[in-house]
Parts: structure tokens; sequence; C-alpha cells
């Protein structure tokens, strides 16, 4: 348990994805062959460069906090890390495989809740009996939503652990319940990175953080809280009012620890 | 653009001033020699790495409930919005073949020569839609799970297997109607029918292969999928599915090359396990004897099983050499191609 050990690297990385939009031109196969050889997309493809040449190291007991507006980059970042997005230049290095906490959207939109975990559990190479005994567990967790329950109460200690926005959904009992299951698998020497739209959250859990604005790093570092004020200056947010001596919120509105 | 402007307000933001602002913060975190070389010398790996082959295979066998609890999955959400719902798995194959025997047997009678025609027809018309439409939704599946690929972590190469899983089902489905339509159309069951399953077997194993490929080439290329009906439509007519090959007047190489392309190799291979009429009257079955064959060939109409008496043109006992052929080709290329790719679907 060497605490100085890098975990994850990152090194000067470009990634780019692209995003189909709904509907679109179904076209006949003579378009088709013409846009082949024309080598022209269709318009409702759209090729989105979301992270432009970042690099940081994390190690292991870090926590890291991503923070920055909608669109600038932090869950292509998760998953970039996770290996579930290719770098186009550039490249990211783990000790180990990083699991992904999402509760962004369901795996199949056309899929009850139900369906979707056991899915998920499948896909992740359980086996039908593991799925069977955990399913109870992964509903009881939740109450409610389907995807980052059944990833928290599957995926045990892992040594890297990205949280995106996890903590946003749900009520007061699950989100303290899920802080308390991070500081668990925090605690089980691994490293965390942490997407929240709650910067509170962020300050609570992260001793470190990265400030990404349109795919780029702004600055990263240890001094949390004076980071998180500037970019809530940034942004055109009011002041947080904090204790002078901790640095702690005044109006704390999320109680973490139960 | 005033957000940008604010951001860069406060004093060190803006983009000029990066390293000067992290240089200070950043001591602490940054090795000194490249990055590249710190990660690999901590014994840190590449995180979108493609597994080797032994244990990709491994992975994908781990996954096998996966594979079929996806398909079923996809198959529901499929025929959801049709009020017939799954009947149409059988019917579509039905109606083409309705269509066809329209058009050939009756209009243009491509039939002559061809004894039980309609069971020729549908048996040809079902097998070629199982290899048509794995090709065909093969090349959508990267594209259309893409929320599933970005999510998790699983050998990609489970999505156009369940793809294909789909399309079996439903040619099991068809091969069942079929058994009814030549039963009643007065074709004799036979153990010759249990030579349906390892042509089967080898026609699928062909799918998954060239399924594996077209989900690739339909990941990168994006109207792949919209040529692809166009080529497999062309494929249709080239293959014996409405006529009988060597009943076209073209150079025996060539026929030779339409008789030995995989889509025909699966449909003759087929039709000499459920149909009697097919075995009796293929070219071979009965001694050489010219004057029938000549006479066949003349008026074909006439002499519906003469046909036997010709000499063949592709020895009928390679076909099964070559069905094997055919399917470990493309399920060795199309498997390697596909895994070649493994860590790049996610950016779709």
């Amino acid at each position: 348990m060497d605490a100085g050990k890098p975990m994850v690297v990152v090194d000067d990385l470009h990634v780019v994805y692209r995003v189909f939009g709904a509907g679109g031109d179904r076209g006949t196969a003579a378009t088709a062959l013409l846009r082949i050889m024309g080598r022209k997309t269709r318009g409702s493809i759209r090729e989105v460069h979301a992270i432009r040449g970042v690099s940081f190291v994390a190690y292991r007991g870090d926590a890291v906090g991503l923070i920055g507006r909608n669109g600038s980059g932090k869950s292509t970042l998760l998953r970039a890390v996770a290996g579930l997005l290719p770098a186009e230049r550039g490249n990211v290095y783990t000790d180990g495989e990083a699991a992904l906490l999402g509760v962004n959207a369901a795996l199949l939109d056309d899929l009850t809740g139900e369906r979707n975990v056991v899915l998920g559990c499948l896909a992740m190479g359980m086996t039908k009996k593991e799925t069977k005994e955990k399913y109870p567990g992964i509903v009881e967790f939740s109450g409610m939503g389907s995807r980052l329950r059944f990833a928290i109460a599957a995926s045990k200690s892992q040594d890297i652990l990205l949280v995106d926005e996890a903590l946003a959904t749900g009520d007061a009992e699950f989100r303290v319940k899920s802080h308390a299951r991070i500081e668990e698998l925090r605690q089980d020497a691994g490293t965390v990175f942490l997407v929240a739209h709650n910067l509170e959250e962020v300050e609570q859990t992260c001793n470190r953080v990265i400030w990404l604005e349109r795919g780029q790093i702004v600055t990263q570092g240890e001094n949390v809280i004076e980071i998180i004020d500037r970019y809530i200056a940034a942004s055109g947010g009011a002041p947080v009012e904090r204790d002078p001596v901790t640095g702690k919120r005044i109006h704390a509105r999320v109680p973490l620890k139960a | 653009m005033s957000n940008d402007r604010r951001l860069s307000a406060p004093g060190r933001l803006s983009d000029e001033d990066h390293g000067a602002e992290n240089a200070g913060v950043l001591t602490a975190y940054m090795p000194d020699e490249p990055l590249a070389e710190f990660a690999l010398a901590h014994g840190l790996r590449v995180a979108a790495e493609r597994p080797p082959i032994g244990r990709y295979l491994k992975n994908l066998w781990q996954r096998r409930h996966f594979i079929m609890a996806f398909a079923t999955a996809r198959n529901i959400a499929m025929y959801t919005e049709a009020r017939l719902g799954q009947l149409w798995q059988v019917l579509t194959p039905l109606l083409n073949a309705g269509v066809y025997f329209l058009v050939f047997g009756e209009l243009l009678h491509v039939s002559r020569g061809i004894p039980n025609y309609l069971d020729f027809l549908v048996t040809g018309v079902f097998v070629m839609n199982f290899t048509t439409r794995a090709f065909i939704t093969s090349s959508t599946v990267i594209t259309e799970s893409l929320p599933l690929i970005r999510a998790l972590h699983f050998p990609r190469a489970a999505l156009p297997l369940a793809y294909v899983m789909i399309e079996l089902e439903q040619m099991m489905l068809s091969l069942v109607v079929l058994a009814i339509i030549l039963v009643c159309t007065g074709e004799p069951i036979s153990v010759y029918w249990l030579l349906a399953i390892p042509a089967l077997l080898l026609q699928t194993v062909f799918c998954v292969g060239c399924g594996l490929a077209t989900a690739r080439l339909g990941a990168n290329v994006n109207d792949f999928s919209q040529l692809l009906p166009f080529l497999t439509r062309t494929w249709l007519y080239v293959s014996g599915v409405l006529y009988n090959i060597t009943t076209l007047d073209i150079s025996r190489k060539w026929v030779a090359l339409l008789q030995i392309n995989p889509a025909a190799i699966y449909i003759t291979l087929m039709r000499d396990a459920l149909l009697a009429t097919q075995r009796e009257s293929q070219p071979g079955a009965q001694p050489f004897n010219k004057l029938k064959c000549q006479t066949w060939h003349l008026s074909p109409a006439k002499h519906l099983d003469w046909s036997a008496y010709c000499a063949p043109i592709t020895n009928p006992d390679h076909y099964w050499l070559y069905g094997i052929a055919w399917a470990v080709l493309a399920i060795v290329v199309g498997f390697y191609f596909f895994w070649r790719a493994e860590a790049q679907y996610g950016r779709g």
C-alpha cells in the first residue's frame, strides 16, 4: 500500500466521439454510395472534440473532484479513464481496470428498469445466479432509478472508482448512503474521481480538484475550497459564506454525514 | 461569449497563463520525466487496451448469458410496435416468397426445369433471408448500442453475436413453417431432414463471422448500412434463390463460381437436406446420359427430373466441404477484423 503510487496517468489526452442525431435522413442506397465516395458525413452525425490536451496524475488515496460547466468534458474524461472512449491523441494509463458508476441514462431505452439492471449485471460478467443474488440488494439499495445502484452494489472494492453525478439524484437518505459507500471504497486503498453538480459534495469528499472548461484544464490543485470559490465567481454565482478558520460552509445544505 | 470573457477576467485564468498558473500547484503531482515513461515505469497499462485474443474469447464465453438476454431484449423491443408482433418474423419471408412465386414462377416461368418449384423457392428465400438479415442488422449494432458501449466493459463482439442469435431464432421458426409447407406439398419426411441441422449450424457460423465484419464496417463508415441492402439484393439475384444456376446461359466457369458462393452453398445444402425432389433431380444423381441431359436442356419443362442425367459442374459431394470452408474462413477473418478495433467502438 504505497501511498505515493500513481494510479491514473493522463498524458496530453484528446478525445473525439460521434453523436448520432435522432432521426436523420434515411436516404437511398444511391445517395449513400455518393456519400461514401465523397467522404461526406450525414447531417445528423456530429463529431465532438470533447477533451483537448489534458494531462494529470492521480495517486493512491486521492479523491479527485472534477468541476466545470455542462459540456466542459467532465463525463467524457471519466469515460476515457474507464477505457470506454478511445483516445484520439495522447493516452490514459491506469493501474487496473477503472469502474464507472453513472446515473445518466438507461442502457437500453426501451427496456424496463428491472431488465436494465439484469442486463447490466450480465454484461459486467456476472453469472445468472450471481445476478439473481445481487438483484434484491441492488433494488433495495436504490429504491428508484437503476444504473448507479447496481454498479455500486456490484463493484465491491475497485482500485479506481469513477463516480459520475452519482449524488445528484435520489433523496437525502440515498445521498448519505452512497456518500458512505464512496468513503468506504476510498478507504479500500483506491483512487476516486467524482463528478458532481453539487460543489458542496466535492468539497466534502475530495482532497483534489480539477477544473475543466471546453475540454481543457483551467486549473487543478489541492486547495479545493479556493479553486471552487474561484470557479463559482467565474461562472457568476454568489460567493459562498465560509467559516474563516475551517473554510467550512456556514449554511451547508447537504447533510452528508448521517 | 460573455461567459468566456468572464472566465479570463480574474487575473490568472486566461489561456496564455495556464503554464505559469499550474506550475506552482503541479510540482507536487507532475513527475519530471515524460508521462508515458512515468506511467509504464510504475506498471500502469493503457486504459483502452484490447485484450489478447485468448482472454477475449474467454470473456466472450463468460458473457453468453448476456448475449442471450440482450438478444431477447432486442427481439421484444423490435416487434412491440407491430400489432402482429413476432408473427412478422415468419410472415415477412413468407410474403416475400409469395411475391417471388407469383413474379418469377408464374409470370416469368423461371420455374421451368425445377421440380416442386414452390418448395425450391421457399427454402431458398428462407435460407437467404437468414444470411441477409444477419448482414444488415449487424451493420447497425454498434451505433444502436452506443449507450451500452459507453457505460460498461464487456467484449463488444457480444453485440453482433446477439443480433445473429435473434436471426437464428427467427430462422428456426421459419424452418418449422417450412416443414409444414413441405409436408402439405408432398415432400416426404425423411432422415435426410437431419442434415438440415449441420447445414444450419455451418450457415450460422458463417453469419456470425460476416456479422462481426459488417458490425465493424457499419461502425466506421457512416453509410455502409444504407448501402448494404443494395449489395445483399444483388447477392440474392446471383445465388440461385429463384432459379436453377445450372440453367443459366453462361460459361461453366461462371456457373461453378456462382454455385460455390457461400449464399448458394448454404441454400443448396438445405434444399438437398429437405427436398427429395432436389436430391433426385440434381445433376449426377443418375448415371450420365447425354441424350436425356440434352433433352432436359432443350425442353426442361417436359422432363422435370432429367437434369439428374447431366454431369455435375460442381461435385455435390464437395458442397459440404465448401460449406465448412466458408464458415471457418468467415469466422476467423470476421472475428480478427472485429477484435482489431475492439478499443475503438466507443468513439461511434
